[in-house]
C-alpha cells in the first residue's frame, strides 16, 4: 500500500518482502480449520573459483565436459582434496544463521545415478558443519534451521526420448561440468505455517547468502534450489502427518503456488477419507500442479559412512573468530538501519535490500541527504538501477531538492540524466536552465493572481476543505504555467498558505 | 620346477650405482630383464601387461640424460614392476578385472611419477587378485600367477604378480598394495622383503581403491636395503592425498647397520599361542628362531598381549568390504570400462557389473552393502570401527614397553592352487597381517629361512605409527641373522 504523498509505504504494513514479485498465488488459500506444516531444503551453489574436491573451474555455462578432471569424473584411483574456501563459506553462512559451527566429518551417501561420477555423493551426515540455528523473517517470525551442511553437486543429465525421464529415455547425455561443485544444503525445521512465510524465508535466506557473497543464488540458473516438505494437519493439533517432498520449484512465486496446491491436495484427500502417500513430487509450472515422482516407501538406503579419503574438518578458534570479525552487515540489520535513517517501513526497506540498493541509500543518507527523499527516488525513480550515480552526487541532488533549488519534477529529470551519464547535479541543472525561483518573484506572481482571481482566492481561504484544495491546485497550476514549471511546488504551497494568513 | 632367480641382474642398489657411473647402460639393463621376462613369463604369469616398448624408450631417454651428465636419481635404470591397480598414464590398468579391461588412465599415480623421477623404469603391470581381493592371486580375471619357487603353489596375494616378478628376476623391485597383508604375505611366500608403510606415509593418489582406510602402497625387494631405498623414493607428503602424512619420507636407510642392542622386542602371545588355528609348526619354529637371533644380537624379547588381535579378521571383513562396496560403485558401465547393454540405465548398470566382476568381488560388495545397510550399520560397520579403536589403544599401550613386535607373517608357506577354495579358509591367511592395517601401523616381512617343504618363510616386524626407521633397523638385523643379506 503506497502513500500518495511520499510514494513510500506506511511503516509496519505488509509483512512480507519478495524478490520476484511474480504473479500472486492463485491457488485457493488453505481452509481455516487446517494448518500447513512445511520445512524447506534449500541448496545453494557456492561461487568458489574451483570445485569442492579438485582444481577444476566452478563456472556456469561452459561447453559440456570441459571443466573436468580425474577427481570430479570419479576416475578410478582419484582422490578428493577439500576446498578450504568452501568450508569457510559454509561456516560463515552457519554463523549468519545462528548455528552451532562445529567440527565436522564428510560422509558418503551411496546411490547409483549416471550423472554422479562415483555413484556416491560426498556430503555430511551425522556431523554436519552447522547445526541448530534460526532465521528470523522480516515480520519477526522465527524459523529454526536444523542444519546447513556441505556437499558436492552432481552432473547434469539430459534424457532423450521417452517421456524425458531416465526410465524411458532412448539415451541420455551427461555434462559433468557441474559435478563436484560445492553446495550448501540448508534444512529448516518444519516451522513454516503459510506459503507467504515460506517465500519470506527463501527471500531472507537469499539476502543473507548475497550479503555474505558466497553464492549468486540464482534460482533460474539453478544456483539456488528449493525443495519443500509439505504436510497439513487440523488446526489446533500438533500432529505431524505424512509429508510429500516437492521438487522442481524454479522461483519464489512458484514456491508459494506449489505449497498452496500441495497442501490443498492433502486436505482434499483427508476430506474424502483418503490420505496422501509419502513420496517425492514434481512441481509442474505450466499445469500448476504437482505430479507423483519416486515413492519414498521404496526409498533408497543411502548407507552413509564417514568418507575415508578425507580427514575431519576441525575449525580452529582463530578461524571462527576471523569469520565473526569479517561478518558483513546482514539484511535484517541493514533493513532496521534503513527504516530508521529513511523513516520507511519494513517492506520498502526490504525492497531496497533485495534490489541491492541498501548500502547505496545509507551512504547517500550518510552524506547528508534527506532519508525519505533518498528512499522515494530509489524506489520509484531508480527502479532500473542507480547507473552512473554515486552516493555523493545523489546526496548533492537531494540537498538541492530539499533546499528548494529544484522542484521535484526538475529533480527527477536531473536524476535520470545523472544515472545515465554521470555528472554533477549542479552542472546538469544549470545546463537545463533549472534556476531556483526567487521567492520575491513568486510573491509578485501571487499578488497578481490574487488581484485577477478574487473569487477563487476567497474560496481558497474558505472553510470548505475540498474546495480549498481544488483552488490550491488552481493557483499552483497558474504559477507553474507562468514559470514554465520552474517553480518548486512545495515552495509555492508554502507561500500560498502563508498568504492565507 | 623353479623359476626363482631374485635379483637376477643385481639388486636395485647395484644396478643404480652401475648405471649412474656409466658402467652399465639403462638400455642394457632393461633388455636383460625383458629377455628374462620373455623366457619365464609364460609359466609364471606375473604380468597383465609388459611395458616393453615404454621401458626401452624410457631407458634410451635416461641414457641420453646420463651421458649429458645429469643426475637421474637414486633408482637410475632400475626396472620396476607395478601392481596393476596403480594408474599409469596411457598404459592399460585393469585391477585384473574384466570390468576395467581396455581402460587407459589419463593420469599416473603419484608413486608411478615418483619412481620415474628417481630414474626407475616401469617394465610391466603385475597381476593381482581382482581389485586386490584375495590372498593367492587366484581371483584374477586373467588367470593365476604361479610362485617362481614352485609353480604348483600360489605366490600369495593379492600382490602375487608383483611378488612373483621380483622372485623370478623380472625386476629387482616392485610395488604392491596392502589392505590386509597383500604385500607381506606374498613376500613371505616368495622369499622377499615386503613393506606395508604407515597409513599415509605413501600417497594413495592413483591407487584404485579397495578399502580406502586400510590401503597402503609399499615395495617388494630382494633385500632390506633395496626395500628401504625404494621406500624413501615413494614416501613423503602428497597434497593430492588428504590422508597423506604431512612430512617428508623418513630416512629409513639410516640405521640399517645400527644393530638391535638394547631394543625391546615384543612377541604378541595371541599370535603364537593356541588362540589362532592353523599356525604351522615350521613357521612357529622360524619365528622363535628369529626372536632368538634378536636376543643374540643384544635385543630383549618378551611376550605381550593384544587381546583384540584375534578379532582382527572379523573387524576387517566388515570395514574393508563396506568401503569396497562404495569404492566399486563407480564401475557402472557409464563412463569407462565394460558396458553390457540393457533396456534402461539401471539394467545396463546391472548387466555390466554382473558380467564385469568376479565372484569374490561380488561376495565382498554384497557383504559390505549389508554391513552398511540401515538397521545393521551400527551392529556391523560401527562395531568393527570400535574394535579398531580398541585395538589401537592396546597397541599404543604395548608400545610403551616395546620398540617393535615380532610375529609370523603368514600361518604357513605357500599353498597349492585350489587348497583354500573355502573363502573363510583363505581369509584366515591374513590373521597376522590384518591388525597393522586396522590400526594404520607399519609392518615388514623379512625372509627367515625355509619350511619343511623347502619354501620360503617370512617373519613380520611391527612398529608404531611412523616407526619405520626402527622397523627397518630390526629387519636388517634379521636379514643378517638369516644370512640372506645380498
Amino acid at each position: 500500500m503506497s502513500d500518495a504523498s511520499t510514494g513510500v509505504s506506511a511503516s509496519g504494513m505488509a509483512p512480507v518482502v519478495m524478490i520476484d514479485r511474480g504473479p500472486d498465488i492463485h491457488e485457493p488459500s488453505i481452509p481455516d480449520d487446517w494448518e500447513l506444516v512445511c520445512g524447506l531444503e534449500v541448496h545453494v551453489e557456492l561461487s568458489t573459483a574451483t570445485k569442492l574436491f579438485c582444481g577444476c573451474a566452478n563456472a556456469f555455462g561452459a561447453e559440456p565436459n570441459t571443466n573436468v578432471c580425474p577427481t570430479c569424473l570419479g576416475l578410478p584411483g582419484s582422490l578428493p582434496v577439500i576446498n578450504e574456501k568452501a568450508v569457510t563459506d559454509a561456516m560463515r553462512l552457519g554463523r549468519a544463521l545462528n548455528c552451532t559451527v562445529q567440527p565436522a566429518v564428510m560422509a558418503r551417501k551411496n546411490y547409483f545415478y549416471p550423472d554422479m561420477p562415483k555413484d556416491f555423493q560426498t556430503s555430511q551426515y551425522d556431523k554436519p558443519t552447522n547445526e541448530n540455528g534460526w532465521l528470523d523473517l522480516p515480520d519477526g517470525t522465527r524459523i529454526n534451521v536444523e542444519r546447513a551442511h556441505i556437499e558436492e553437486d552432481t552432473g547434469k543429465s539430459t534424457h532423450v526420448g521417452g517421456d524425458g525421464r531416465i526410465s524411458s529415455a532412448e539415451y541420455s547425455l551427461i555434462d559433468y561440468n557441474r559435478a563436484g561443485v560445492p553446495l550448501l544444503e540448508i534444512v529448516s525445521r518444519p516451522d513454516i505455517r503459510t506459503a507467504e512465510e515460506a517465500k519470506a524465508y527463501v527471500s531472507e535466506l537469499r539476502g543473507i547468502v548475497l550479503a555474505l557473497g558466497v553464492s549468486d543464488a540464482r534460482m533460474e540458473e539453478g544456483s539456488m534450489r528449493v525443495d519443500a516438505n509439505i504436510s497439513v494437519r487440523p488446526r489446533g493439533t500438533d500432529e505431524l502427518r505424512l509429508r510429500c517432498e516437492v521438487k522442481n520449484i524454479n522461483s519464489i512465486s512458484s514456491l508459494g503456488r506449489a505449497i498452496q496446491h500441495e497442501a490443498n491436495r492433502h486436505i482434499d484427500l483427508y476430506l474424502t477419507g483418503d490420505r496422501p502417500i509419502q513420496e517425492t513430487r514434481h512441481w509442474d509450472e505450466e499445469a500448476g500442479r504437482t505430479r507423483s515422482g519416486r515413492s519414498k516407501e521404496d526409498a533408497e538406503d543411502y548407507r552413509y559412512f564417514p568418507e575415508p579419503d578425507l580427514v575431519p574438518l576441525e575449525p580452529s578458534a582463530e578461524e571462527l573468530q576471523a569469520i565473526d570479525e569479517s561478518m558483513p552487515q546482514l539484511p535484517a540489520a541493514i533493513r532496521s538501519e534503513l527504516m530508521t535513517a529513511a523513516e520507511i517501513g519494513v517492506e520498502d526497506a526490504g525492497l531496497l535490500v533485495d534490489r541491492g540498493d541498501a548500502v547505496f541509500a545509507l551512504e547517500a543518507i550518510g552524506a547528508g541527504a534527506d532519508g525519505s527523499r533518498v528512499a522515494v527516488h530509489l524506489i520509484n525513480n531508480l527502479a532500473d538501477g542507480v547507473g552512473a550515480l554515486t552516493p555523493a552526487s545523489f546526496a548533492e541532488l537531494v540537498a538541492m531538492e530539499t533546499g528548494g533549488d529544484l522542484s521535484s519534477t526538475q529533480t527527477k529529470e536531473v536524476l535520470a540524466e545523472m544515472a545515465g551519464t554521470g555528472g554533477s547535479a549542479k552542472d546538469i541543472a544549470a545546463a537545463k536552465g533549472f534556476e531556483a525561483m526567487d521567492t520575491g518573484e513568486l510573491d509578485g506572481l501571487i499578488d497578481g493572481l490574487i488581484a485577477d482571481h478574487a473569487d477563487e482566492w476567497s474560496r481558497f481561504c474558505g472553510d470548505d476543505e475540498g474546495d480549498a484544495k481544488k483552488m490550491a491546485g488552481f493557483f499552483t497550476g497558474q504559477i507553474m504555467k507562468a514559470t514554465r514549471g520552474q517553480a518548486d511546488g512545495k515552495v509555492v504551497a508554502q507561500l500560498l498558505n502563508a498568504r492565507k494568513g | 620346477m623353479t623359476h626363482a632367480q631374485p635379483a637376477a641382474f643385481g639388486t636395485a642398489h647395484s644396478i643404480a650405482a652401475a648405471v649412474r657411473s656409466g658402467e652399465r647402460t639403462a638400455a642394457s639393463v632393461v633388455d636383460e630383464h625383458l629377455a628374462r621376462i620373455d623366457a619365464a613369463e609364460g609359466e609364471v604369469n606375473a604380468y597383465n601387461h609388459v611395458m616393453a616398448a615404454e621401458a626401452r624408450a624410457a631407458a634410451a631417454d635416461l641414457d641420453v640424460r646420463i651421458a649429458a651428465g645429469e643426475d637421474v636419481g637414486p633408482l637410475a635404470g632400475v626396472p620396476v614392476t607395478l601392481k596393476d591397480n596403480m594408474c599409469t598414464r596411457g598404459v592399460p590398468t585393469t585391477c585384473s578385472s574384466k570390468i576395467l579391461e581396455g581402460w587407459h588412465p589419463p593420469y599416473s599415480a603419484t608413486v608411478v611419477d615418483r619412481l620415474a623421477a628417481a630414474g626407475a623404469i616401469a617394465v610391466g603391470k603385475a597381476n593381482l587378485d581382482e581389485f586386490a581381493m584375495g590372498s593367492s592371486t587366484e581371483n584374477s580375471a586373467f588367470g593365476p600367477t604361479r610362485n617362481p619357487h614352485n609353480l604348483g603353489t600360489v605366490p600369495g596375494g593379492s600382490s602375487g604378480g608383483s611378488a612373483a616378478a621380483v622372485a623370478a628376476g623380472f625386476s629387482p623391485l616392485s610395488l604392491g598394495s596392502d589392505t590386509g597383508g597383500s604385500i607381506r604375505q606374498p613376500a613371505s611366500f616368495c622369499g622377499l622383503v615386503g613393506v606395508k608403510p604407515t597409513y599415509g606415509a605413501v600417497s594413495r593418489y592413483g591407487l584404485i581403491a579397495f578399502g580406502s582406510s586400510l590401503d597402503q602402497i609399499g615395495p617388494f625387494a630382494t633385500d632390506v636395503a633395496d626395500a628401504a631405498l625404494s621406500y624413501e623414493v615413494i614416501a613423503g607428503h602428497d597434497e593430492r592425498d588428504s590422508t597423506s602424512v604431512a612430512q617428508p619420507a623418513l630416512a629409513v636407510s639410516s640405521k640399517l647397520d645400527a644393530g638391535v642392542e638394547g631394543l625391546r622386542v615384543g612377541i604378541i602371545s595371541e599370535m603364537v599361542g593356541g588362540s589362532i588355528e592353523g599356525l604351522a609348526p615350521d613357521v612357529l619354529a622360524r619365528t622363535t628362531a628369529a626372536a632368538d637371533a634378536l636376543v643374540a644380537a643384544g635385543a630383549t624379547v618378551d611376550e605381550c598381549s593384544i587381546p583384540t588381535s584375534i578379532h582382527g579378521i572379523a573387524a576387517y571383513y566388515m570395514v574393508a568390504p563396506a568401503e569396497a562396496s562404495s569404492n566399486l560403485a563407480r564401475f557402472d558401465g557409464v563412463r569407462y570400462g565394460l558396458r553390457e547393454d540393457g533396456n534402461n540405465t539401471a539394467a545396463m548398470n546391472t548387466a555390466s557389473r554382473t558380467a564385469g566382476f568376479g565372484d569374490e568381488v561380488k561376495r565382498r560388495i554384497m557383504l559390505g552393502t549389508y554391513a552398511l545397510s540401515a538397521g545393521y550399520r551400527d551392529a556391523y560397520y560401527g562395531k568393527a570401527q570400535q574394535v579398531r579403536a580398541k585395538m589401537a589403544e592396546e597397541f599404543a599401550s604395548v608400545y610403551e614397553r616395546f620398540d617393535v613386535l615380532l610375529t609370523p607373517t603368514a600361518p604357513s608357506t605357500a599353498f597349492a592352487f585350489g587348497a583354500k577354495a573355502d573363502p573363510m579358509a583363505m581369509y584366515l591367511n591374513d590373521v597376522y597381517t590384518i591388525p597393522s592395517n586396522l590400526v594404520g601401523h607399519p609392518a615388514i616381512s623379512v625372509p627367515f629361512g625355509a619350511g619343511d617343504d623347502g619354501m620360503p618363510i617370512g617373519v613380520q616386524v611391527l612398529a608404531p605409527l611412523m616407526g619405520e626407521v626402527v622397523m627397518f633397523q630390526v629387519a636388517a638385523e634379521l636379514e643378517r641373522a638369516a644370512g640372506g643379506a645380498a
